[in-house]
C-alpha cells in the first residue's frame, strides 16, 4: 500500500499540489528527471537504514528529554570538575541573549541588515581588550586549545623562526592540539620543546628554560593560571627570558581571573591567549568553549591574525557608527591557502555572550568574583588538608583548582570518585595518568557557585571515603 | 497595511536605535550584575584570599570595563539583535553555501535551558554521561547511513576545522607508511576555500584546479596534477555553483592509482541526502556542516560542528575519544595508537550533536530524502524565475540542471547599468532580505552571487524573493545611482570607500578606534 505522503512542518513545499505545480514550472515530470546529472550507477538505491522518525514535536521532544535525563548534572550533584570547563553562574541576561533568535540564527551577513551582530562583536573584541589590556582581538576560535596553538603559529611567523618552548606543566590535552596543529609533513611546520616544571612547586623550572633559550626559539607558551591552578610567581622573569632572546611571550589565561591576577600584558606578554568558556557560557558537555588571542597594535602581530575582524568605521551619514572588514586578505575566505591558516565558522554566539558578561560585571564584578574564587578555594584547602592521608600537593597561591593527592589512602582517585558518586558529589578530575609524578591525584575545582555548605559536604565525604 | 500581493515587495524598514558603543554608557557606579559573596564563616577562615598573590602578579588597575546597570545592558543587546537579520526573521535564501534552512525552535527548548545537557560536566563519570554518550553514538549511525562511510568523529567546531582535521588524518595515514614524499593536495577552485586553506595548514602545498566550460576541471586537468607527490585531493560535488559532476567517480579512481586519498567537502550535501553517497563514489573521507545540513542555528558563526567521516582502514587515525558502545553501556575510548590526538577539548559540541541527532530522528530515511529533492526542486524553480530577471545570467554547463544551489552573475547588469553585485546586495536588504553571499575570492564568474532556497522556504517566499531582485534590477536601469548609494532602510548608512585597511584608520576595538581617531 502507498503510503500517505506527509507535510512536513520544516519542509513546506512538501504539498503535493504545490510540488506538482513547481515541477511543471521546470518542465520536469517528476523529481529525480533534476537528478539527470547524477550517474545511475552512483545513486544510493533503496532507503536508508535510519530509525523510523517520530514526527510529531511533543514525541521527539520527550524522545530527547528521556535520553537526557540520563545524564547527572552539577545541579543535582555537588560538581569540582574544572580542567578548563568549570561550573561558574551564568547570568540570566547571557542566557536571555545568546537565545534570541536574530543572533542565534545570523550567519555570514554584511554589516548593514546584521549592523548589531558586528557591533556586538565588536564589543566583545572592546571589552576582553580592556580585561587583557591589549588592542587587538579577531572573531573568536575554537576553544583556548586552538587558540594556543594559532598563537604559537602567529609568533612563528611574526619573529620568522621555527621553534616553540612550551611549558611542561599545560593540559596535556591542549599540548595535544598544539602537537597536531604544528607537525608537517615529515618535518614540523614548527617544532615544539618542553620545559620542565618543578615537580614540588608546580611551577616552570627556569634554569632548564635558560638552558633550551636558543636564538632559533620563536616562542615560550605558558598557562598562567596554569593546569595545576597554579599562579605562575615567575611570569615576569620568564618573560624576560623569552624577550632577551628575541622571543615571542605567549600566555594562555583565565579570563575570570582578571580581576585579581594581573593581565598578561602587564608582566610582558607578547600575546595572550585563552578560552572564554567562565565569561557566561554553560558547561554543556564542552559545547560553551571559546577560544580567543590578543596582540598588542603592532602590525607585526595584526597582521597575522587568521580570523576575521571588525573595524569600527564612519558612513556616509555624519556621527554614523558603521561596520567593515578589516584586511580581508589575511583570511583564507579572501586568499585561500595563501591567507593565514584556515578561517570558518567558529563560536561566534559564545563572544557575543563574554560580552554581554562582561557589560555585566564591570571592573568591580571582575574584581568581587576573582576574590570570592580565591577565598573559597583556599577555604577548601585548608579544610581538606586536615583530612589524615589528603595532601594539597602544591604550596603556591591558586586560583580557581588545585591539586589534591591521595596516596597516603592507599586508595586510587578512580575509586574515590566512584564512591564520591554515592554523595552525590563528582570529584576532581583525575590526573594520575597524566603526569604519574604526582601519584594518585585529582584536580579540584571551586567556583563562586560554591558555598560554604557545599565545601563542607565534600569534607565530609573525602573523610568518609578515604577511611 | 500587510504587504503588497502583486507586486510582492514589503514597506520594510529596519529597526535603527543609533545604538550608542557600550562604552559610551558607562555611568560611574553602576553595576549590572552582583556576585555572591564568600559566607562570613569564609572571611572569618581566610580573609581577603587575594593578599595571597604577589605583589607584582596582583593587578593594580581595575579593567576599564564599562559600569552599566541590567537593564541598560539588556536594552543595549536587545537593540543589536532587532539590528541583526537572522534566518528567523528573513526569506533566507540570500546566503548560498550556507544553507541557511529553519532550525527548529524546539531544538532551543531541548537543548538551550535543560540542564540535562547545559549543566553537565564533559568529564563526569561516564556512567553519569549515558543519555549524551547514547546520543553521540546512534548521531554516528545515522551519519554513516547517510555517508556509506564507516566510522564518524564529532570534534571539529566547525566545516573548515572538519577539513583541516581530515587534513591531519590523511597525513597521519601516509606518514604510517612511511611516505613523506606526499607534500601535495590538490582542490578545486570551486571547493570553499578551506579545501585548500585546510591542507595547507596542516603542511600541504596546494595545487587549485580551474574550472573549464562545463563548470568543474577537466578530468585530464586532474590527472595532469597528480603524482606520487600527491596526497590527496579535497573536492566538494555538488561544487559551489551548483553544478554536480558525473564524473566524479573516474576523478577519484584517478588519484587511488597514485596512492593519493580522496576527501569529500560535503558542505553541499543538503540536495543529496539519500540521493548519492560518498561511498558509492569511492571517497576515503568527508565531513558534514551540522550547521548547514543537519539544522542546528548558524550562531553568528557557532558553536558549529564539523562531523568528520572515514573509511574503517582510516579509523585509527580519528581524534580520541570516541565513543563506543559494548552492548550495555557507553563509554570513552581513549586508547588508538595511531591517533592525531586532538583538535578541540573534551568531545566537541555536545548540544550541537543533540540538536543534529532530533532532527534527523524527526525526519527519517523518507524525510530526509524530501529535505534533498525540494531543495532541489526549489532551486531549480528559483533558477527558472531567476533567469527571466534583466541583468541576471548563469555561467558554465548550459543547458544542465543545478542542485541546490546557483551562482548567478550580474555581469550584464553591470554593464548595462553600472550598478554591480555589491550595489545590489546592500539595496536587497531594503525589502527585508538578508544580504546575498556573493562569492568567495577570486571571484571567477563576474559580479556573482549565490543563491540556495533550501527546503525551508515555500514557493510563496521564493516567489517573493525573485520579485525583490527583479526589482532592484529595475531600479538599477531606472535610476542607477540610487541603488549604488543604498541601503536606506536599515540601522546604518553606506559606508563609503577607501576601506579601513590602513594602519593609521585600523579600530577592531574601542581603545583603538579612540586613539587613531584622537580621542584618547
Amino acid at each position: 500500500m502507498k503510503k500517505k505522503p506527509i507535510a512536513y512542518p520544516y519542509i513546506p513545499n512538501s504539498v503535493p499540489a504545490v510540488k506538482a505545480q513547481m515541477l511543471k514550472e521546470v518542465s520536469a515530470r517528476d523529481i529525480m528527471e533534476l537528478y539527470k546529472e547524477i550517474p545511475e550507477k552512483l545513486k544510493f538505491k533503496g532507503r536508508m537504514n535510519l530509525p523510523e522518525p517520530i514526527l510529531d514535536e511533543y514525541s521527539i521532544r520527550r524522545h530527547v528529554e528521556e535520553l537526557l535525563d540520563k545524564n547527572a548534572n552539577t545541579t543535582d550533584y555537588n560538581s569540582f570538575l574544572g580542567a578548563g570547563c568549570a561550573d561558574h553562574y551564568v547570568p540570566a541576561v547571557c542566557d536571555e541573549i545568546n537565545g534570541r533568535g536574530e543572533f542565534l540564527t545570523a550567519y555570514v551577513g554584511d554589516s548593514y541588515a546584521d549592523h548589531g551582530k558586528w557591533q556586538a562583536l565588536f564589543e566583545y573584541a572592546s571589552l576582553m581588550a580592556e580585561l587583557l589590556d591589549m588592542d587587538i582581538l579577531s572573531c573568536p576560535l575554537y576553544d583556548g586549545m586552538a587558540a594556543a596553538a594559532t598563537a604559537l603559529r602567529m609568533a612563528s611567523r611574526a619573529v620568522g623562526r621555527k621553534k616553540v618552548l612550551v611549558a611542561g606543566n599545560i593540559n596535556p590535552d591542549t599540548l595535544s592540539v598544539i602537537r597536531n596543529y604544528l607537525k608537517g609533513i615529515g618535518e614540523p611546520q614548527v617544532a615544539i620543546e618542553l620545559v620542565k616544571f618543578d615537580k614540588k612547586s608546580g611551577l616552570l623550572n627556569l634554569a632548564d628554560l635558560k638552558a633550551k633559550m636558543t636564538p632559533g626559539i620563536a616562542a615560550v607558551l605558558i598557562e598562567n593560571p596554569n593546569y595545576f591552578g597554579l599562579i605562575e610567581t615567575q611570569a615576569q622573569q620568564i618573560g624576560k627570558i623569552a624577550k632577551q632572546a628575541g622571543a615571542a611571550y605567549v600566555v594562555s589565561t583565565d579570563p575570570i581571573s582578571l580581576g585579581v591576577v594581573a593581565p598578561p600584558a602587564h608582566y610582558g606578554a607578547t600575546i595572550a591567549c585563552g578560552d572564554l568558556h567562565s565569561l557566561g557560557m554553560h558547561q554543556a558537555c564542552g559545547n560553551g568553549q571559546a577560544g580567543f588571542v590578543a596582540t598588542f597594535d603592532d602590525m607585526r602581530y595584526v597582521a597575522e591574525f587568521k580570523d576575521l575582524m571588525f573595524g569600527l568605521t564612519e558612513t556616509r551619514v555624519e556621527g554614523e557608527y558603521g561596520f567593515g572588514e578589516v584586511l580581508y586578505d589575511r583570511t583564507s575566505y579572501g586568499s585561500r591557502e595563501k591567507g593565514k591558516e584556515f578561517t570558518g565558522t567558529s563560536t561566534g554566539l559564545w563572544a557575543i555572550t563574554a560580552g554581554v558578561y562582561l557589560s555585566l560585571m564591570g571592573p568591580k564584578g571582575m574584581e568581587e568574583i576573582g576574590q570570592v574564587i580565591m577565598q573559597k578555594l583556599q577555604y577548601a584547602g585548608k579544610l581538606i588538608a586536615q583530612i589524615p592521608g589528603v595532601k594539597v600537593v602544591h604550596a603556591g597561591p591558586s586560583f580557581k583548582e588545585f591539586v589534591l593527592n591521595f596516596d597516603n589512602t592507599g586508595k586510587t582517585v578512580k575509586k574515590i570518585n566512584k564512591a564520591l558518586l554515592k554523595y552525590k558529589i563528582f570529584g576532581g578530575k583525575d590526573i594520575s595518568t597524566e603526569f604519574p609524578e604526582y601519584g594518585q591525584s585529582a584536580l579540584y575545582c571551586v567556583t563562586e557557585k560554591k558555598t560554604k555548605g557545599d565545601i563542607d559536604k565534600l569534607v565530609a565525604a573525602l573523610k568518609a571515603v578515604t577511611k | 497595511m500587510a504587504m503588497n500581493q502583486k507586486t510582492k515587495l514589503r514597506k520594510f524598514h529596519q529597526a535603527r536605535w543609533d545604538e550608542e558603543i557600550i562604552f559610551e554608557m558607562s555611568v560611574k557606579g553602576e553595576r549590572g550584575i552582583l556576585v555572591p559573596a564568600a559566607e562570613s564563616d569564609i572571611v572569618g577562615a581566610i580573609g581577603d584570599g587575594v593578599s595571597a598573590i604577589p605583589a607584582g602578579l596582583r593587578r593594580k588597575t581595575p579593567a576599564a570595563l564599562p559600569e552599566v546597570n541590567q537593564m541598560r545592558v539588556n536594552r543595549h543587546y536587545m537593540r543589536l539583535s532587532q539590528e541583526t537579520l537572522g534566518t528567523d526573521v528573513n526569506i533566507d535564501i540570500s546566503q548560498g553555501t550556507c544553507t541557511m534552512k529553519y532550525s527548529p525552535k524546539v531544538q532551543e527548548h531541548l537543548c538551550a535551558r535543560n540542564p540535562g545537557i547545559t549543566e553537565v560536566h564533559p568529564l563526569q563519570d561516564p556512567d553519569t554521561l549515558q543519555g549524551i554518550l547514547e546520543i553521540y553514538y546512534k548521531f554516528e549511525q545515522f551519519l554513516k547511513e547517510i555517508s556509506g562511510l564507516d566510522c564518524f568523529s564529532f570534534q571539529p567546531g566547525g566545516g573548515a576545522h572538519g577539513v583541516f582535521t581530515n587534513a591531519s588524518i590523511v597525513r597521519a595515514y601516509h606518514e604510517l607508511r612511511g611516505d613523506t614524499k606526499r607534500d601535495e593536495v590538490i582542490t578545486t577552485m570551486f571547493s570553499h576555500p578551506c579545501d585548500a586553506a585546510g591542507p595547507m595548514t596542516a603542511g600541504y602545498k596546494v595545487i587549485t584546479l580551474m574550472p573549464d566550460e562545463n563548470g568543474y576541471a577537466s578530468l585530464e586537468a586532474l590527472k595532469g596534477a597528480l603524482s606520487e607527490r600527491t596526497a590527496a585531493i579535497f573536492i566538494t560535488n555538488p561544487e559551489d555553483t551548483g553544478i554536480y559532476n558525473p564524473r566524479i567517480e573516474e576523478y577519484v579512481q584517478a588519484a587511488h592509482a597514485v596512492g593519493a586519498l580522496c576527501s569529500y567537502d560535503q558542505a553541499n550535501a543538503n540536495g543529496m541526502l539519500g540521493i548519492a553517497r560518498a561511498k558509492e563514489a569511492g571517497f576515503d573521507l568527508c565531513h558534514f556542516n551540522c550547521h548547514k545540513t543537519f539544522a542546528t542555528p548558524h550562531a553568528c558563526m557557532g558553536p558549529a560542528m564539523g562531523a568528520i567521516g572515514v573509511r574503517e582502514e582510516l579509523a585509527q587515525f580519528l581524534p580520541v575519544p570516541r565513543v563506543k558502545f559494548d552492548g550495555s553501556k557507553y563509554h570513552l575510548d581513549y586508547h588508538a595508537p595511531n591517533t592525531i590526538g586532538r583538535v578541540r577539548s573534551f568531545y566537541g559540541n555536545a548540544a550541537i550533536a543533540v540538536r543534529g541527532y532530533a532532527w534527523i530522528m524527526q525526519l527519517g530515511a523518507d524525510g530526509l530524502r524530501e529535505v534533498a529533492e525540494i531543495s532541489v526542486l526549489n532551486n531549480n524553480y528559483m533558477e527558472k524565475k531567476l533567469r527571466a530577471i534583466p541583468g541576471v545570467s548563469v555561467w558554465y554547463a548550459e543547458g544542465k540542471r543545478r542542485l541546490e544551489q546557483v551562482r548567478y552573475s550580474w555581469e550584464k547588469l553591470k554593464d548595462a547599468t553600472g550598478v554591480g553585485t555589491a550595489d545590489v546586495m546592500r539595496r536587497m536588504a531594503d525589502y527585508g532580505l538578508q544580504h546575498y553571499w556573493t562569492s568567495h575570492h577570486p571571484w571567477v564568474v563576474p559580479e556573482p552571487f549565490t543563491l540556495e532556497p533550501c527546503e525551508s522556504y515555500s514557493k510563496d517566499d521564493i516567489d517573493e524573493y525573485v520579485a525583490v531582485l527583479a526589482q532592484i534590477s529595475k531600479e538599477a536601469h531606472e535610476n542607477p545611482e540610487f541603488v549604488k548609494n543604498s541601503p536606506y532602510n536599515l540601522p546604518v548608512h553606506k559606508v563609503p570607500a577607501p576601506s579601513i585597511d590602513e594602519p593609521e584608520r585600523i579600530a577592531v576595538t574601542w581603545r583603538q578606534y579612540l586613539k587613531k581617531r584622537g580621542k584618547r
